[in-house]
């Protein structure tokens, strides 16, 4: 049974039957679906949520398919971990990570929203499915639609990293690089969206789609024992993620799940290349001025985000905050939470963790504030983007290896 | 000068479903003039009430965006095509 209301444009509040649909027909505001909460809070309990098994779909009812998920069972219901170590580092007595570096099947959060998509796309009974990508989405939708069964074309910006081009085609998708940026990706699919019947997840299945990222909030606050955090701190690219988070937190409190009095505070991070939204909120402005992006941070370079208006009017509004990072600062940020919570993360998250220590340092997260860092991607993606110094090669002999590290049974 | 512009979806209502059109203009903000004198309403749609361009609607030219060139009084060359597309994204 199905608990959507239909769809309603951000913008101008126009509603629509559930369909295929990209954007507001009047003002070309994005949609998103809307639902009969007083029916949902009648069912939805928290004994209820307790009793399904860990993925996406303990809160189906806030998801928009009309029926039994098909695809994508396993997707969502990954660790939140305690990351003390981490906290000592940045200034933060109460740390935890929300690990969507083990995200099921491709080790990213984008199988939370693809794996809506592709329940929904078969709902309408489309013949293929694709996206424009930025990398994760690409890996997600290749592999998701493989086990759906459905063809999938798959766009991506031609200077991407080698491991999420073979992490692509493995599924046996079409995929296509395109010269230009994502943003040009990304405008040459809605083109092709306008001519073919296809459903491409992040373009005429968005409404649908974005709703996925919710459920990071729902998780966050079940796994803090119903509770919402003080902040979370959320790399941006579109600035789709951020904003469904705020929402999954204000649904869980209109249910009653959550107390109403609970305020997360939202803390948006970008790399400095690419970093058009942060820039809007350091300007106290929603005016997104685009920007062409140059960064590591691949998985975040949207330079034209079209949620971007939407981020920089919640971040302030929750009492947050947006910062950037260098390159530079974002390596670090890999390796210093491989190194503190043995958690490898790509780039995006390097961004997290780059950003969440500015923060610290600016006073605008507090050491007492619950904090959950979102940790939406795995390094072995990116490891085009670190630069390790090779191992020291020995014999195989005991004299050489002490040779070598002779005063390594003394390290503390 | 002639160029042409491509219309998406939710506009070809006004163009009577043509998915491309030809005007004559020598900057962005003409070319929308001219569409609107043609086809009537058409401003309407892609702009607000100030007259800028809707927030979820990217103008390009020849492939760029707009914004990144002199927006709405950025020149256009004969022969050069406008696209008018949603914005839309999510990596």
């Amino acid at each position: 049974m199905s608990f959507v209301k239909g769809l309603k444009c951000r913008e101008c509040g126009r509603e629509y039957p559930v369909k295929l649909l990209a954007g507001c027909e009047d003002c070309f505001g994005p949609l998103e679906a809307d639902y009969h909460y007083e029916a949902i809070a009648k069912v939805l309990k928290r004994d209820v949520i307790a009793s399904r098994p860990k993925s996406i779909w303990k809160y189906r009812e806030l998801l928009p398919i009309e029926s039994e998920p098909q695809i994508g069972l396993g997707t969502g219901g990954t660790p939140l971990l305690r990351a003390d170590r981490l906290g000592r580092k940045l200034g933060i007595d109460n740390l935890y990570l929300k690990n969507d570096a083990v995200n099921c099947p491709t080790l990213s959060f984008k199988d939370r929203v693809t794996a809506v998509a592709i329940n929904k796309a078969l709902e309408f009974k489309l013949e293929a499915v694709g996206c424009a990508s930025t990398g994760n989405l690409a890996n997600s939708v290749a592999a998701i639609a493989a086990a759906a069964g459905l063809p999938s074309f798959i766009f991506i910006p031609h200077d991407l990293e080698k491991t999420k081009v073979i992490g692509t085609q493995i599924y046996g998708t079409r995929l296509i690089a395109v010269k230009g940026n994502y943003d040009a990706v990304n405008r040459l699919c809605i083109q092709i969206v306008d001519r073919y019947p296809w459903g491409f997840v992040n373009v005429n299945l968005r409404p649908f789609y974005a709703e996925g990222s919710k459920t990071i909030a729902y998780e966050v606050a079940e796994q803090l024992g119903w509770h919402a955090p003080d902040a979370i701190v959320v790399p941006m690219a579109g600035g789709a993620m951020i904003s469904k988070i705020h929402k999954g937190f204000k649904e869980l409190q209109r249910l009653g799940l959550t107390s109403e009095t609970e305020r997360t505070r939202l803390y948006g991070a970008q790399a400095a290349g690419c970093n058009p939204i942060i820039d809007a909120v350091k300007r106290g402005s929603r005016d997104i001025r685009p920007v062409k992006p140059n960064t590591i941070a691949k998985s975040l370079a949207i330079g034209n985000p079209a949620d971007g208006y939407f981020a920089a009017r919640l971040i302030p509004e929750s009492g947050g905050w947006a910062e950037d990072c260098t390159d530079q600062e974002i390596v670090g940020g890999i390796h210093l939470l491989a190194e503190t919570e043995g958690v490898f993360t790509e780039t995006a998250g390097g961004v997290t963790v780059a950003v969440a220590q500015k923060l610290v340092q600016q006073g605008r997260i507090k050491q007492t504030d619950l904090t959950v860092l979102a940790i939406t991607g795995n390094g072995l993606k990116t490891l085009d983007a670190l630069d390790m110094a090779p191992p020291q090669v020995i014999e195989p002999k005991l004299a050489a290896f002490e040779e070598v590290f002779g005063g390594a049974y003394h390290v503390a | 000068m002639s160029l042409k512009v491509v219309i998406p979806t939710p506009l070809r209502k006004l163009t009577s479903g043509a998915e491309t059109v030809e005007v004559e203009a020598a900057t962005v903000q003409e070319v929308l003039d001219n569409l609107d004198s043609k086809y009537p309403g058409f401003r309407a749609s892609v702009c607000d009430e100030s007259g800028s361009l809707r927030r979820f609607i990217n103008i390009y030219l020849d492939g760029e965006d707009v914004r990144f060139l002199e927006n709405l009084a950025t020149p256009v060359a004969d022969g050069s095509e406008i696209a008018i597309v949603p914005a839309i994204s999510g990596g």
